[in-house]
């Protein structure tokens, strides 16, 4: 498995305020690999200096072998990222089919690629909601729309940032359900999320960072296997 | 009251709003979608005026000269974005508002070395010179009709792109969350170009319909700007909806209170204070209604951020 994505000792922060310290993540080509870490760690601002939204101020960033850290985001966008972020920052003066529409594309070059027709398949309820605003719609709806919006791309990585938070459990479930279906299809996802008994079942390896360094990696089955590293890491 | 005069003074607020309108549509859009207050906006509306004129004087052609100065001043526009207003953006308000008030400034320098210090005359076209009866007794300037005509197709057209074409879609991702819009692969900047040249054609297009009411004349921007930032603050930052609704209520507040406000005060007070006091009020009638809009909606009638 060539390598997708690798973050080789990224630095970066706001401002003054250093957030990550050395950050080295890696995601292989059909990989669901997770970034984990207690809150305020640096998970997000990870994500947000990958997709070029916050400066990196030392380090690598390389997609498909190319670098691109540093670069614009549209520009990285097009290369085949795309990001379901925290708080889902879904277009609300956008309807449902339009928040789908806006940005499609088949930028992985997808043999069979995501359509509208394949997204509402996917996820019904959000053909159910297609004529409402952006703003008319639940949480679980916004997050559906959040991941379908991203799947539009056909992007070659996926990325969640907290894709089930404050979502109802039984809401949870489908978010799990979709992101199993797409691991099962090959798609290459990161994940950022606080369950890790789910996160273990999705995905093959696993990043763990604290204070904006990486302080355990490894496969699920390591994982599994030290609850150790929960304990100290996870606070769970 | 006159019931003809209630009409014809409504007609001329429907007219001038829907002037406004093409203004502020530009103008909403830039300050929304890149948060840059733009000040040379009103320079576009007075360049495009001055095409207009030029080009109406050497052909005698009005609606040749309505094409060129739109074509024209898109043109102007699209080159003052990529080689300098694109470095304002991700400056301070106050930097954009330095800068282009610099630009108020040195178009209408250039336009008097141009053109000369005296005004231009823009006649419409001769067909359209004359009053038409629209009601037994109610003669209204057949030009006026064909500005509201315009002024309503434009509102038509610039509704269809922005709700119904991918570029509108975009449009509007970019005015509510720009950095998304970004993440999701928008070429905001191209969106921003592009957008800013329909917006300068707008200002011609403006500019062109309303010389022949008033004076093509240095600094003939500059006043209108501040009543298109009036508009845009009353109808939401960034939305076109908002801007067609604010300037509806600026023109026709503006139009009406300047004729009937006097009126009334004459029946309420003595000639001479009514007199004094009667224009003056009129004239900050529209900022009475800007700060009744904000108290009730700090964030204007339709914000486009959520
Ligand atoms: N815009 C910002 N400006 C300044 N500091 C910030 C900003 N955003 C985040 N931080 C700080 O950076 C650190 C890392 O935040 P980040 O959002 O990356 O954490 P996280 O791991 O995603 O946490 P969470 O689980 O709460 O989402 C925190 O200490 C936070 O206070
Ligand atoms: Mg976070």
């Amino acid at each position: 498995m060539g390598a997708l994505l690798e973050i080789g000792q990224l630095t970066a922060g706001y401002g003054a305020t250093q957030v990550l310290f050395g950050i080295d993540l890696a995601v292989g080509e059909r990989e669901v690999t997770t970034l984990l870490g207690r809150n305020g760690m640096g998970k997000t601002t990870t994500i947000r200096t990958l997709m070029g939204l916050a400066r990196a101020t030392g380090g690598t960033i390389r997609f498909r072998g190319e670098r691109i850290d540093n670069l614009a985001p549209e520009r990285i966008a097009r290369m085949g990222l795309a990001v379901v972020p925290e708080g889902r920052q879904i277009f609300p003066n956008l309807s449902v089919e339009e928040n789908l529409r806006a940005f499609a594309g088949n930028r992985c070059a997808a043999a069979d690629p995501w359509t509208l027709d394949r997204v509402y398949a996917f996820l019904p309820r959000l053909q159910e909601r297609r004529r409402n605003m952006g703003n008319q719609l639940s949480g679980g709806e916004q997050q559906m729309l959040a991941i379908g919006r991203a799947l539009m791309t056909n992007p070659h990585l996926l990325i969640l940032d907290e894709a089930t938070e404050g979502l109802a459990p039984l809401v949870r479930e489908d978010i799990w359900q979709c992101l199993h279906t797409l691991a099962a299809q090959g798609q290459a996802i990161l994940v950022i999320d606080k369950y890790v008994t789910r996160l273990i079942a999705l995905a093959h390896r696993h990043t763990i960072i604290e204070r904006g360094r990486v302080v355990w990696s490894g496969t699920s089955a390591a994982l599994d296997a030290d609850h150790g590293v929960w304990h100290r890491y996870l606070g769970v | 009251m006159d019931p003809i005069l209630v009409l014809e003074q409504s007609l001329n607020g429907l007219q001038f709003g829907l002037m406004l309108f093409l203004l502020a549509a530009g103008l909403t859009l830039v300050f929304g979608i890149m948060d840059m207050i733009n000040l040379a906006h009103g320079s576009l509306y007075m360049i495009g005026a001055y095409l207009a004129a030029a080009v109406a004087m050497a052909t005698g052609s009005f609606w040749l000269a309505v094409a060129v100065a739109m074509g024209g001043t898109a043109v102007i526009g699209v080159v003052l974005e990529v080689t300098l207003l694109r470095r304002l953006y991700q400056r301070d308000h106050l930097h954009q508002v330095l800068a282009t008030f610099a630009l108020i400034l040195m178009s209408n320098e250039a336009v008097r070395m141009i053109w000369g210090p005296t005004a231009l005359a823009l006649d419409p076209p001769p067909s359209l010179a004359g009053p038409v009866e629209l009601l037994p007794g109610l003669y209204y300037p057949a030009f006026r009709l064909v500005i509201i005509g315009v002024g309503l197709l434009v509102a038509v057209l610039l509704y269809f792109l922005v709700s119904h074409t991918r570029l509108g879609m975009l449009v509007r991702a970019g005015a509510s969350n720009r950095e998304m819009a970004r993440a999701m692969g928008v070429r905001v900047s191209l969106v921003f170009t592009i957008v800013f040249a329909i917006g300068a054609a707008l200002c011609a297009l403006a500019g062109a319909m309303l010389g022949p009411l008033f004076a093509v004349q240095v600094g003939m921007g500059e006043s209108i700007l501040i009543l298109a930032f009036v508009v845009i603050v009353i109808g939401g930052i960034g939305s076109i909806r908002g801007a067609l609704v604010g300037a509806l209520l600026v023109g026709m507040v503006d139009t009406v209170g300047r004729t009937f406000l006097p009126m009334w005060l004459r029946a309420v007070l003595p000639p001479t204070v009514a007199s004094n006091l009667g224009p003056a009020l009129a004239s900050v009638l529209i900022y009475v209604l800007m700060a009744g809009v904000l108290f009730w909606r700090p964030q204007g009638l339709f914000p486009a951020r959520g």
